[in-house]
C-alpha cells in the first residue's frame, strides 16, 4: 500500500521535475516546481518526518516558489518563452552523463539496501520534539551559524540595493 | 546540557571575528555622519576591523601550544586549523589595508563591506575546523554568500555585477553538489560526523558517489580545472582587495576542509582519492598556466596564475602525508604574501575612471621601473616568488611540495609540476620585462600618490615573501612539529 | 502510519471533486452561443486596453527576499517552543543568541529604509 502510494507519487514528482526543466515558459516552470515540492512534502510525512513535511510546504512551496514567481514578474512576462542556445551535442552529453549518474546512485542505493536494512540510523520519530532536541543540543553550532548565514543574506540584499543613508 | 559544559575556548578567535563584524555592521545605521567625515569613518571602521583580526590572531597564536580540542564534535581546533586561521587572518588584514584607500573611491558603504569581509573570514575559519557535514556546509555558505556580495560591491561598474552574478550562479550550483554528496553519505552511514562516516561507510557506490560529489563541490571552491570557468571573470570584475582576499582565503579554507573530509571521512584507501586529486592537480596546473600565457591584463593574468597555484597546492593533498600537509600549509603562507602583494601592486596600476572596467592592463605597467622604481621592484619580487625563483618563499614552497610528492611516490606529478613552473616563468617574467626593459609612454599609468596603506601592505608582503624564503628551513620545521601532533 | 493521514486524503479528494464538479457541470449544462463581445476578458465593462501581464515594480524583490529570510527564522521557533520546557535556561540563551544576531540584521535593514516603498 505504502509502496504503491510512493511509486505513484514518485511518478508525479518525476514528471513535474521533467516538466519544470523542459517547459519554455518560466511561470509554468515555477508551477511545475510547486507540484514537485508538494509531493516531496508528502514523502517526508510518509517517512515519519512530519515537521520537515510542514516546513517543506511553508518554506519551499510557500515562500520560495512565490519568490520565483515574483522574479518572473519583475523580469517581465513579455520575455515569456526562452530559447535555449545549447548545441545538440550538449544535450546528448547531458543525457549520457545524467544516465550514468542515475545508474551509479541507483546501484549505490540497491547495494545499501541489499547489504543491511538499517539504512541510516533514521530517528524513531521525525516529530517536532525530536527535531527540536537534536537541533538545540547536538546541532547547536550549525543552528547558531545559520543566523550568521541569514544575516549575510540580509545585509547583502540591502547593501546591493539601497544607497547608504548618508550617500547621495 | 548547560553552557559551561561547552568548550567555548576552542571557538574564541571565531567569536571575536563575529562580534567585530556585528559591531562594524551596526555602525552603518547608528548616528548621522556628515559628508566630510564619511571617509574618516571608513578609516575608523578599517581600524576596528584590523583590531578584531589582530585579537583573533593573538588568540589563535595562544592556542597553538594547547592540545587539540573540540566543540561537541562539530569542530576541531588543532594545529591544522590554527595555522589555517593565521593564513586567513593575514589575508584579511592585508585586504583591509588595500581597501583602506581603494574602497572610498566607489562606495561609502564601508560598514557593509568590512562586516561582510569579517563574516567571510568567520565562515572560512569555521570551515577549516568543521568535522561534521552540516557545520561544514553552513560555514561554507556563510563565506560564499559574503563573497558573492563583496564581488559585486562596485555598483558603478557593470563588470563587477556580472562577476558577482556568475560567481553566485555557479557557486550555488557547486553548493548543490556538496549538499547532495553530504546527503548520500548520510544515507550510506546514518551520520554526519566524519569519524562515524569513516567507521560505517559501506564502501560501495553510494560512498563513492557521495565523496565524488563533495570533491566536485570543493574543486569548484578552490577553482580547480575543470571547475574553474567562473574564476577569471569573477577575479577580474571584483574590487581588487576582494579578489586578493578570496583568491587566498577561500582556497586555503577549502583545501583544509577537503583534506579533513578525505582524511577522516574516507573509508576507501586514500590512494583511490589520491588518483582523482592527482588528475585534478595535473589539469589545474596545466590549464591555468597555458591560459595565463596569452593574457594582456595583469589582473586576469593573476587570476589564471591563481588557478595554476591551486594545482600546485593540491599536490600536498595528493601526497596525503605529514610532509604533504606541512608543505601545503607552508605554501599557503607563502602564497598569501606573494599573491596579495601582486594584487596590491596591480590595484595601483588601475585607471581612475570607475565607469570603465577596472583593468590593470599590461600596457599600464610599461616602463614602470623608470617611473616608480620601488613599486616595480616590489611587483617583480612577487612575480619571481610566484614563478618560484630562489631565495624567495615561493621557491621553497614549491620545493617542499614537489619533495613531498616524490616522497609519497608521485614522481610523475612532481615532474609535471616542474615543467609547469617553467611554463609559468614565461608569463611572470613577461610582466617584469614590460616593467624594466620597455620605455614608458603615455599609456603608463600609476595611481599617484600611492596611498600609505597600500605601501604598508606591499612592504609587509615583500618582507613576508623574503623572510619566509630566507628562514624557510626553521619555519617549515616548526610547522611540521605542529602538524605531526595532529592525527596521523 | 500513513493511514493516520487518511482523513486528510479524503478531505483533499472531496475538495478537488467539488472544484471539478463546479467547473465541469456548467460547461455541460449551460447554453453556449459565443460572440465577440463575450470572448473579451472581463474588465468590469471596460474595453481592455493593454496586456494584463506586465512587469512588477522592482521593490517587490526586497519584500520577497526579506519575507523568505524571516520565514526561515520563524520556522526555527516552532521546534524551539516545543522543547523549551526541557532545555530550560540553556534553550533560552541559545535562542537569544540566534535572535540577537538576526535582530541586529533587522535593525540594520529597518534603518536602511528597506521596509519603505521608495
Amino acid at each position: 500500500m505504502a509502496l504503491l502510494l510512493f511509486l505513484a507519487l514518485a511518478l508525479v514528482a518525476l514528471l513535474a521535475a521533467v516538466g519544470m526543466v523542459t517547459s519554455r515558459n518560466a511561470v509554468h516552470s515555477a508551477l511545475f516546481m510547486l507540484v514537485n515540492f508538494a509531493v516531496y512534502a508528502i514523502f517526508y510525512i510518509m517517512l515519519n518526518a512530519q515537521f520537515l513535511g510542514v516546513v517543506q510546504v511553508i518554506v519551499y512551496a510557500g515562500a520560495i516558489v512565490v519568490l520565483f514567481l515574483f522574479v518572473v514578474m519583475l523580469i517581465g512576462g513579455e520575455i515569456g518563452a526562452v530559447r535555449s542556445s545549447l548545441r545538440r551535442y550538449t544535450y546528448a552529453a547531458a543525457l549520457i552523463l545524467g544516465a550514468l549518474f542515475v545508474a551509479m546512485i541507483g546501484l549505490g542505493i540497491a547495494q545499501t539496501i541489499s547489504t543491511d536494512q538499517t539504512v541510516a540510523g533514521a530517528p524513531a520519530a521525525g516529530g517536532v520534539e525530536a527535531i527540536g532536541m537534536a537541533l538545540f543540543t547536538t546541532y547547536l553550532l550549525p543552528f547558531e551559524l545559520a543566523s550568521l548565514l541569514l544575516l549575510a543574506g540580509m545585509v547583502g540584499g540591502v547593501a546591493r540595493r539601497y544607497k547608504a543613508l548618508d550617500e547621495d | 546540557m548547560n553552557l559551561s559544559s561547552l568548550n567555548w575556548n576552542s571557538l574564541l578567535p571565531e567569536l571575536v571575528i563575529v562580534a567585530t563584524s556585528l559591531i562594524v555592521l551596526i555602525t552603518a545605521v547608528v548616528g548621522k555622519v556628515s559628508r566630510v567625515d564619511r571617509i574618516a569613518r571608513g578609516h575608523a571602521l578599517a581600524v576596528v576591523t584590523l583590531i578584531g583580526l589582530l585579537i583573533a590572531a593573538g588568540l589563535t597564536i595562544m592556542q597553538l601550544s594547547q592540545p587539540a580540542s573540540d566543540f561537541m564534535g562539530m569542530v576541531q581546533s588543532d594545529a591544522l586549523s590554527h595555522y589555517l586561521n593565521l593564513v586567513i587572518l593575514l589575508a584579511a588584514a592585508l585586504a583591509v589595508l588595500l581597501a583602506w584607500d581603494y574602497l572610498g573611491r566607489f562606495t561609502y558603504s564601508f560598514s557593509e563591506f568590512y562586516s561582510l569581509l569579517l563574516l567571510a573570514v568567520a565562515g572560512m575559519m569555521f570551515l577549516g575546523k568543521s568535522t561534521e557535514l552540516i557545520t561544514l556546509f553552513v560555514s561554507l555558505e556563510i563565506l560564499s554568500i559574503s563573497l558573492y556580495i563583496l564581488t559585486g560591491f562596485n555598483r558603478h561598474q557593470l563588470a563587477s555585477a556580472e562577476a558577482s552574478l556568475k560567481y553566485f550562479l555557479l557557486g550555488a550550483f557547486a553548493s548543490g553538489f556538496i549538499v547532495y554528496g553530504a546527503a548520500l553519505l548520510y544515507g550510506d552511514t546514518g551520520s554526519t560526523w566524519f569519524s562515524d562516516i569513516a567507521a560505517n561507510a559501506s564502501g560501495g557506490f553510494l560512498t563513492l558517489a557521495g565523496f565524488a560529489l563533495l570533491l566536485v563541490g570543493f574543486a569548484f571552491k578552490i577553482a580547480a580545472v575543470p571547475f574553474h570557468m567562473w574564476t577569471p571573470d569573477a577575479y577580474q570584475g571584483a574590487p581588487t582587495p576582494v579578489t586578493a582576499f578570496m583568491s587566498v582565503g577561500t582556497k586555503a579554507a577549502a583545501l583544509v576542509a577537503l583534506f579533513r573530509v578525505l582524511q577522516s571521512a574516507v573509508s576507501a584507501p586514500y590512494e583511490t582519492w589520491a588518483w582523482a586529486l592527482a588528475i585534478l592537480s595535473l589539469l589545474t596546473m596545466t590549464v591555468g598556466n597555458v591560459a595565463a600565457l596569452r593574457q594582456t591584463s595583469i589582473k586576469r593574468l593573476l587570476a589564471y596564475s591563481s588557478i595554476a597555484q591551486a594545482g600546485y597546492m593540491l599536490i600536498g593533498l595528493v601526497a596525503g602525508t605529514v610532509l604533504g600537509l606541512q608543505a601545503m600549509l607552508f605554501y599557503l603562507f607563502a602564497y598569501a604574501f606573494m599573491n596579495i602583494g601582486a594584487f596590491a601592486c596591480a590595484s595601483l596600476l588601475e585607471s581612475d575612471d570607475w565607469s570603465e572596467l577596472q583593468d590593470a592592463s599590461m600596457a599600464n605597467a610599461r616602463g614602470l621601473f623608470s617611473r616608480q622604481p620601488l613599486l616595480a621592484t616590489a611587483l617583480a619580487i612577487f612575480m619571481f616568488s610566484l614563478a618560484g625563483i630562489p631565495p624567495l618563499a615561493g621557491f621553497f614552497g614549491k620545493l617542499y611540495l614537489f619533495d613531498a610528492a616524490i616522497d609519497a611516490g608521485w614522481l610523475w606529478l612532481a615532474l609535471v609540476a616542474v615543467i609547469n613552473s617553467v611554463i609559468s616563468a614565461y608569463y611572470y617574467m613577461r610582466v617584469v620585462v614590460v616593467m624594466f626593459m620597455e620605455a614608458p609612454d603615455e599609456s603608463t599609468r600609476v595611481r599617484l600618490p600611492i596611498p600609505d596603506s597600500a605601501i604598508l601592505a606591499i612592504v609587509i608582503a615583500v618582507l613576508g615573501a623574503l623572510l619566509l624564503g630566507i628562514l624557510a628551513g626553521p619555519s617549515f620545521a616548526s610547522l611540521g612539529q605542529a602538524v605531526v601532533a595532529w592525527r596521523f | 502510519m500513513v493511514l493516520d493521514y487518511l482523513p486528510l486524503l479524503i478531505l483533499f479528494i472531496i475538495a478537488a471533486g467539488f472544484a471539478a464538479i463546479a467547473i465541469i457541470l456548467p460547461t455541460v449544462l449551460g447554453p453556449r452561443n459565443p460572440n465577440k463581445m463575450k470572448q473579451e476578458p472581463i474588465e468590469s465593462g471596460m474595453i481592455p486596453f493593454m496586456q494584463a501581464w506586465r512587469r512588477f515594480p522592482v521593490q517587490y524583490y526586497m519584500v520577497a527576499m526579506l519575507f523568505i529570510i524571516f520565514d526561515i527564522e520563524v520556522i526555527f521557533f516552532y521546534p524551539w517552543a516545543v522543547v523549551l520546557g526541557k532545555l530550560k535556561l540553556f534553550g533560552l540563551i541559545e535562542m537569544a543568541i540566534f535572535l540577537g544576531i538576526l535582530l541586529i540584521g533587522y535593525f540594520y535593514v529597518w534603518r536602511k529604509g528597506a521596509f519603505e516603498w521608495q
